[in-house]
């Protein structure tokens, strides 16, 4: 009774859009970009994690995909450390920040930071330059920027959805997903 | 996100099923003096609007503790406090919730800022705010921004089943010092 969904017809609008300083795979050309805001220690973002992969793979070079952090460092301890793990993997390059982000999210129940230790190895990353980068908080800027822009676009939870932009109201199981990129897909091609 | 467009949700709702007990009319709006309270913030702890005076206030009305999410709206504005102290402000939560049932909340959930209990005579501020939901007893999802002057500046009623996140409130924020620095 309480949770009624409605519809919001003034969807919150993605503040800044997808830019440089972003973490994005697949082709420039895609006529959609999802953005998810996320959180490496949310059960929730662990659970859309497998469904962002086979969305992206079921919908080929129609579909971008970038990441921003959204860390509730409050309840959750260790996702602010883990999104700066992510951050300083990809500093190593872009590929990099990928294999980290699916590291963390398929060991959300070890994140401590000899777990973070671990997966930079598995990765081969240049461990001296991870740790220092690490110790330094180099990359806290960047993980609270990523938290402001989710505020301002109106991120109310994680994970949030912006689809071309636009708040993606729905659920996120892959079918409501799916038909929301496909709308959007058409909608670019009108 | 403003305050014209607002009423979608709830009273459509309550009409529909309940014919003539209606919810309330509207929330407060801008330019209202905000109504006086003093409220419970832990068994032992009251805390009253007239202590904020001489700064912005955020007053986020919320329908129940212990929503079964993450990234709840009070856990959300625990995570921004940071923020609204850019402008000076303060954030306070009610809901119709006991004081001890708040401190629960506020530990598990740790909650950076007061939550108040609107619990006897119960919702007895929401109601003054016209953000009391009679079929529900419970607080509607409601947002006000009070200026240094306790004057309501912003308001919003949010459907109450959604989180209003934080934009719209940081907007007025930084409009009110806008204005004030004009």
């Amino acid at each position: 009774m309480i949770d009624t969904p409605v519809v919001d017809v003034d969807a919150p609008t993605l503040t800044p859009p997808i830019g440089d300083r972003d973490h994005v795979v697949g082709p420039v050309s895609a006529p959609v970009t999802v953005v998810e805001y996320g959180d490496y220690e949310c059960p929730y973002c662990g659970m859309a994690h497998p469904i962002v992969k086979e969305l992206r793979r079921r919908m080929g070079n129609q579909i971008r995909f970038a990441f921003r952090h959204f860390p509730l460092s409050r309840v959750h301890p260790h996702a602010e450390r883990a999104a700066e793990a992510a951050e300083a993997a990809g500093a190593q390059g872009p590929p990099r920040f990928w294999q980290m982000h699916d590291m963390l999210y398929e060991h959300q129940d070890a994140l401590e930071d000899e777990d973070l230790l671990v997966y930079a190895a598995e990765i081969g990353l240049d461990m001296d330059r991870f740790v220092a980068d690490l110790e330094s908080g180099r990359h806290a800027r960047k993980v609270r920027e990523d938290f402001i822009s989710g505020v301002r676009s109106g991120v109310n939870g994680t994970p949030t959805f912006f689809i071309n932009g636009r708040r993606h109201q729905g659920s996120y199981d892959l079918a409501t997903l799916m038909a929301a990129v496909s709308a959007a897909a058409m909608h670019v091609r009108r | 996100m403003t305050a014209g467009n607002n009423m979608n949700g709830s009273s459509a709702v309550s009409n529909q099923d309940y014919g003539s007990n209606v919810e309330p009319e509207s929330i407060l709006k801008p330019g209202t003096h905000a109504p006086h309270f003093n409220l419970r913030s832990t068994p032992d702890q009251t805390v009253s609007l007239s202590e904020f005076r001489g700064a912005p206030l955020v007053l986020a009305f919320y329908p129940a503790d212990w929503s079964p999410v993450c990234g709840d709206q009070m856990t959300l504005y625990s995570e921004i406090v940071p923020e609204f102290r850019r402008y000076n402000a303060n954030v306070l939560g009610i809901s119709v919730d006991g004081a001890w049932c708040h401190m629960a909340y506020r530990q598990h959930q740790k909650i950076a800022f007061p939550l108040l209990a609107d619990f006897e005579p119960k919702g007895a501020v929401a109601r003054q705010y016209g953000a009391y939901r009679h079929r529900d007893g419970v607080a509607e999802r409601a947002l006000f921004v009070l200026d240094e002057n306790a004057v309501i500046r912003w308001s919003y009623l949010s459907p109450i089943g959604v989180n209003p996140g934080a934009d719209g409130l940081l907007r007025a924020l930084e409009s009110m010092t806008t204005k004030a620095a004009a």
